[in-house]
């Protein structure tokens, strides 16, 4: 799979940084959803499928890791990248055991979270 | 050392506001001695004393007991004596007339049937009623004496009979007289006087077989001495001590002689005469076997209350040790607490500070990042190499930030442990490694004196690196350019213990007793004052033990220590 054909849904209830963040990453020619709210995630993902999720672990109303489990359990080839504000194993290491592909510390740097994209696609693709 | 090191750590722990003010062990010793002590002496003081009077009482009956048969026995002997003399005398007075008895050669073949008869007469004489010395038979010349005015001679005319006390007399030698009055059917009466030397007296004595030291003697009712004493005196000088009260039966006194000896003192008035039987033991002789029972007592006593006194002593400093170190250990566990819960609370604070600082930082950095994406993508951007090299700081900054959060982080949440096996001294080669380009330049003496026994140890070697590193990091920030760092390792069979000493500035007791305290600092706007907070959290993590030995400007010495195995994990 091309990078330019993977479908990315940006969960962030932090406006400025996800809007941003979808910026630069459609600057460099890739497909980009935003969402603020773990509910509007839900939605986005029943609409149309992404190939992978980024998402915060912290956020008001429904949690990271509650819509984790929900994609987990409804669309397992869905791969989701955690990023969390605190620097604890803790929730990370939660998110891996439930399936995640992955977890980044904010603040990131692009080229990592675009590189772990990419093997995200890579296995999605292949799954 | 290191042992010493971690007690004034504990104690730096333990600050100043002990719970128990030092004074109160000491009375508490005083106390809980004092009690024992009594509680023990008493009943033991009680039981000697007990034993002391019984066994002193029980044995001077059983030593009075003898005396007093003895001195009765002998009184029995010298009332025979004298009554049989003074029988023979009455039996001359009744079988003889008074004109038989006036023939001097009759008198004098009287007198040697008395003499082979009877021991210890000396002479005889006749006296008629007007007092006068009618005949007489004996070595001295005494006829035509009258006796009319002597007490004596009107004693016998009233009761008949007459015993005198010793007395020397015209005789010039102590003797005792008989004297019998006999009555006629005509009214007219005369008197049969003898005299008797005392030799008998003392042969009486000498038979009583009283032990040498001992005094028997025959006193009047005036305490006239009758016969020869040891230690009393001679025959008719005064008896030194006060006659005893009369009784007809043997008693015995218990009283002190002249010289201040505790002395027994026996005797028996003599129910028909003037004489007074008594015999003296010293205390000290009749109760020698009494007197080492008593010795052996008074020895068992002292060894007793010593015994006694030894034991109170050791179970009371042994109770006040055990109630010491359970204090101490107490109030240590209760330091721990606080520092623990200081600690934590520190923590959370700093998580949730980073945590509220990442998002920021995250939106500061993508913005950034966005405007060089788009000033990248511009390439007729005035001042474009300008616009990059700027925004590569911001974003530079943006990423020590990041550390600096993670650190911060990394103290709350008490990084996860990593263990492997781990040759300190490699780790303190490396740490020390990063270190030496400021030694140099400060001309810093870094010394290492790494032991060959160190084995490796099961630890984690991030972490260690980081002990290292802050503890290296203090000491270079204390000592003055010149001076030097000593790191020593030793390896033993529970682990191995590594001293990093230097000469810098030192500390007082009160900062050494803050040092382990998180946002203590005294490096002003330098330091974080979590440095050594960190440290001691990650030693204790890895199951080892910190101690700090400081001395204002001569210098700080770190001594730290880690099991071969770490006991817990966090």
């Amino acid at each position: 799979m091309r990078m330019e054909d993977v479908n990315i849904l940006l969960v962030d209830d932090e406006r400025e940084f996800t809007a941003t963040l979808a910026e630069r990453m459609e600057l460099r020619g890739l497909t980009v959803r935003c969402v603020y709210s773990g509910e509007e995630a839900l939605k986005e993902i029943g609409a149309d499928k992404p190939d992978v999720v980024v998402m915060d672990v912290m956020m008001p109303g429904l949690k990271g890791l509650d819509i984790l489990r929900h994609i987990k359990a409804t669309n397992p080839e869905i791969q989701v990248i955690l990023l969390t504000g605190q620097a604890g194993t803790r929730d990370g290491m939660e998110g891996m055991k439930l399936g995640a592909f992955d977890y980044l510390l904010k603040p990131l740097e692009l080229d990592a979270l675009l590189g772990k994209i990419a093997e995200a696609a890579a296995i999605g693709g292949k799954a | 050392m290191f042992g010493d090191a971690i007690k004034r750590q504990l104690s730096g722990l333990g600050g100043s506001d002990a719970v128990v003010p030092p004074g109160m062990y000491r009375t508490l010793r005083r106390k809980i001695t004092a009690v024992m002590l009594l509680t023990a002496t008493i009943p033991l003081a009680l039981m000697a004393w007990l034993n002391y009077y019984e066994y002193q009482k029980a044995l001077s009956r059983e030593i009075q007991n003898p005396l007093r048969v003895i001195v009765n026995k002998s009184k029995n002997s010298f009332e025979l004596f004298l009554a049989e003399r003074t029988s023979a005398v009455g039996f001359i007075a009744q079988a003889y007339s008074f004109k038989e008895l006036t023939d001097e050669k009759d008198l004098a073949r009287i007198l040697k049937i008395l003499q082979t008869e009877y021991v210890g007469f000396v002479d005889i004489g006749l006296i008629n009623d007007k007092g006068e010395l009618v005949n007489y038979v004996g070595p001295y010349n005494l006829k035509g004496h009258n006796y009319a005015e002597q007490t004596w001679f009107n004693q016998v005319r009233i009761k008949g009979r007459y015993i005198s006390d010793v007395f020397m007399g015209f005789r010039k030698f102590p003797h005792v007289i008989v004297a019998v009055r006999h009555s006629l059917d005509s009214g007219e009466s005369f008197i049969v006087r003898a005299t008797l030397d005392t030799h008998q007296f003392d042969k009486i004595i000498s038979s009583m077989g009283l032990e040498p030291g001992s005094d028997a003697f025959l006193l009047n009712r005036a305490g006239i001495l009758q016969t020869d004493s040891q230690r009393f005196g001679k025959v008719l000088d005064q008896f030194s001590l006060p006659m005893p009260p009369p009784a007809s039966e043997a008693a015995v006194l218990q009283q002190q002689d002249g010289e201040g000896n505790d002395v027994f003192f026996a005797y028996a008035y003599f129910p028909d005469s003037d004489f007074v039987l008594a015999a003296i033991k010293p205390k000290a002789q009749m109760l020698r076997t009494w007197y080492t029972v008593r010795g052996d007592l008074v020895f068992i006593f002292a060894a007793g209350v010593l015994a006694v006194f030894l034991a109170s002593y050791k179970i009371t400093d042994q109770l006040l040790r055990r109630m010491r170190e359970a204090e101490e250990a107490r109030e240590l566990a209760l330091r721990q607490v606080e520092h623990s819960q200081k600690l934590s609370s520190i923590g959370r604070l700093a998580a949730g500070v980073a945590h509220e600082i990442n998002n920021p930082l995250a939106v500061i950095n993508e913005k950034t990042g966005l405007m060089r994406d788009l000033i990248g993508l511009r390439d007729d951007f005035p001042d474009k190499e300008r616009f990059l090299l700027l925004i590569d700081s911001v974003l530079k900054t943006v990423m020590r930030c990041r550390d600096i959060t993670r650190r911060m982080l990394g103290f709350a949440r008490r990084l996860d442990v990593t263990l492997e096996e781990i040759n300190l001294n490699d780790v303190i080669t490396e740490t020390s490694g990063f270190l030496n380009q400021e030694a140099l330049h400060r001309k810093i003496n870094l010394t290492l004196d790494l032991d060959a026994d160190v084995t490796g140890i099961v630890s984690d070697r991030g972490q260690l690196q980081q002990v290292f590193l802050n503890i290296l990091n203090n000491a270079l920030a204390a000592v003055p350019d010149g001076g030097h760092i000593d790191i020593v390792t030793r390896g033993d069979a529970e682990g191995v213990s590594v001293t990093v000493r230097d000469n810098g500035c030192g500390m007082t007791k009160d900062t050494m007793a803050c040092i382990f305290e998180p946002f203590f600092t005294t490096k002003k706007t330098k330091g974080t004052g979590l440095g050594l907070s960190i440290t001691y959290g990650i030693v204790k993590r890895l199951g080892g033990e910190i101690g700090v030995e400081s001395e204002l400007d001569k210098g700080t010495a770190f001594t730290l220590r880690f099991p071969k195995h770490p006991k817990h994990e966090a």
